[in-house]
């Protein structure tokens, strides 16, 4: 279980406090899947960053009864002079994994060819991305933390990352923090909007979504068919 | 029992992260082509050949008893504990901020690692270039081998906890870092690298042993040479001062650790 008890953050900046976060609270089950709505800006990130432990939050308390990974893809942590298989044995090593059995895999998944053993740096922006989503799923959690602003690339890769993802993971919790509520639709029973530092939860995601869309100020696209 | 056993869990983390960042760390410094991880004891033996060769030229330290070689390698191997950690770690969280995603890796594990590597290298440069000078003959082996190592200890003490100091202090200012190295060159030549406490006339003397890493070179030296040199030193009063600026830098560290990761 993942418990989020009265989560407050505030930033401070040069033009003063900047509350990001007000009185934020929600539980999460194993095998539960909550969808997350919020315009850019609104602290979606800021939030992922709080339950993965990267950061602290101002006031209130984050309780982690089960395993929680990194923000998915997160690619920032690569050492550009490291090669992809130094990256994949660092992180298998914080977390106590053997990285052998790991290696066809992150082979397969990231098709780098021999470019899993070349510096970092050498790679293009789609090779960084395919390599950081294999290694967010080299390691096993119990909750997986996505934000799909993250996971770019082509449909291809688009679609090989739901499958890792919704298919072969689909037993374990999700968070999905996004601002398209289509991939919500398609894996989450429910959905909560994040509005105002405020985190508002709703019984289903199509009124999670369109009390997103009222505060955008914009109509709902009317879908032919 | 469960805390024996949440305990045990917490150190066995702390030493699958350390690992984890001394192996990281390792292969982007030094990488795997040419001498690869050599150059951690190459970079501090060429510093000490170099300084020895000047001192040597110059003619320095003429008609003093201790052979200007093996002078040379206790002191500035001396040096290298305490500012080749220190200016390591003053960059250390800066440059691996992003590993802190990672809920394990915490700042103090970013500093312990270069503060292990840094030790570790100038301890191995130390040893190495004692060894093949006492075998060439320039140097002869220590009269007191247990006092070279509680010479060395301390000064690995007093290196590690001056660099968890200011590695953590770089967290609130990055002024310290900028007046960090400035200081490092004014430290170097009051550091007892370059003389012993007896040479000194008796007024410096009592100014100079203010700093303790003077106290950590007089025991090393005593230890290698014996009585044929006049030494100075209060183990006490090191002692106290390392203690101090380790408990410091582990306070520090932690509030570094909470504005890090706000």
């Amino acid at each position: 279980m993942l418990a989020v008890q009265h989560v407050s953050k505030t930033y401070w900046t040069r033009g003063g406090a900047h509350r990001v976060l007000h009185d934020v609270s929600f539980q999460l089950e194993r095998a539960q899947h909550l969808g997350i709505l919020g315009r850019n800006g609104a602290g979606k990130s800021t939030l992922l960053r709080m339950l993965a432990g990267a950061e602290r939050p101002t006031s209130g308390r984050i309780r982690r009864g089960m395993s929680v990974s990194w923000p998915l893809a997160f690619g920032g942590a690569f050492q550009s002079n490291l090669t992809g298989l130094d990256n994949l044995k660092f992180v298998c090593r914080v977390y106590g994994v053997d990285h052998r059995p790991l290696i066809p895999f992150v082979e397969e998944f990231t098709e780098l060819g021999h470019y899993l053993r070349e510096p970092v740096h050498h790679y293009s922006h789609g090779m960084m991305t395919r390599l950081a989503f294999a290694l967010s799923m080299a390691i096993e959690f119990d909750c997986f933390l996505i934000d799909e602003a993250m996971v770019v690339g082509d449909v291809r890769f688009h679609e090989r990352c739901h499958v890792e993802l919704f298919h072969k993971r689909k037993d374990r919790a999700f968070i999905l923090v996004t601002h398209d509520a289509n991939s919500i639709k398609l894996y989450c029973k429910c959905a909560s909007v994040l509005h105002e530092g405020r985190l508002l939860p709703f019984p289903s995601v199509d009124e999670a979504y369109d009390f997103y869309l009222a505060t955008l100020k914009v109509r709902p696209m009317k879908v032919e068919g | 029992m469960d805390t024996t056993a949440t305990l045990r869990k917490s150190f066995a983390i702390q030493l699958r992260v350390l690992h984890a960042l001394l192996m990281r760390e390792l292969i982007t410094r030094f990488g795997r082509e040419n001498l690869g991880v050599l150059w951690l004891i190459g970079e501090p033996m060429i510093f000490t050949l170099g300084v020895a060769t000047l001192w040597t030229v110059s003619g320095a330290h003429r008609g003093s008893p201790i052979p200007i070689v093996a002078f040379a390698v206790t002191g500035y191997s001396s040096v290298l504990m305490w500012r080749n950690s220190v200016s390591h770690c003053s960059c250390a969280i800066e440059q691996n901020r992003s590993l802190l995603f990672h809920r394990n890796v915490r700042v103090i594990d970013l500093l312990l690692t270069r503060a292990i590597l840094e030790i570790g290298g100038a301890t191995a440069s130390f040893a190495v270039l004692s060894c093949v000078f006492m075998f060439l003959g320039w140097m002869s082996p220590p009269i007191d081998t247990l006092e070279v190592l509680a010479g060395w200890v301390m000064l690995a003490w007093f290196g590690s906890s001056l660099a968890l100091l200011i590695g953590a202090a770089t967290a609130f200012s990055e002024l310290v870092e900028r007046l960090w190295h400035p200081a490092s060159y004014l430290l170097f030549p009051l550091s007892g690298a370059a003389f012993m406490v007896a040479w000194m006339p008796e007024k410096l003397q009592s100014f100079v042993m203010v700093l303790p890493m003077v106290h950590g070179v007089e025991i090393l030296r005593e230890g290698w040479f014996g009585d044929v040199v006049q030494t100075h030193y209060d183990l006490g009063y090191m002692a106290t001062v390392c203690l101090v600026l380790s408990l410091a830098g582990l306070y520090l560290q932690g509030e570094a650790g909470l504005r890090v990761e706000h």
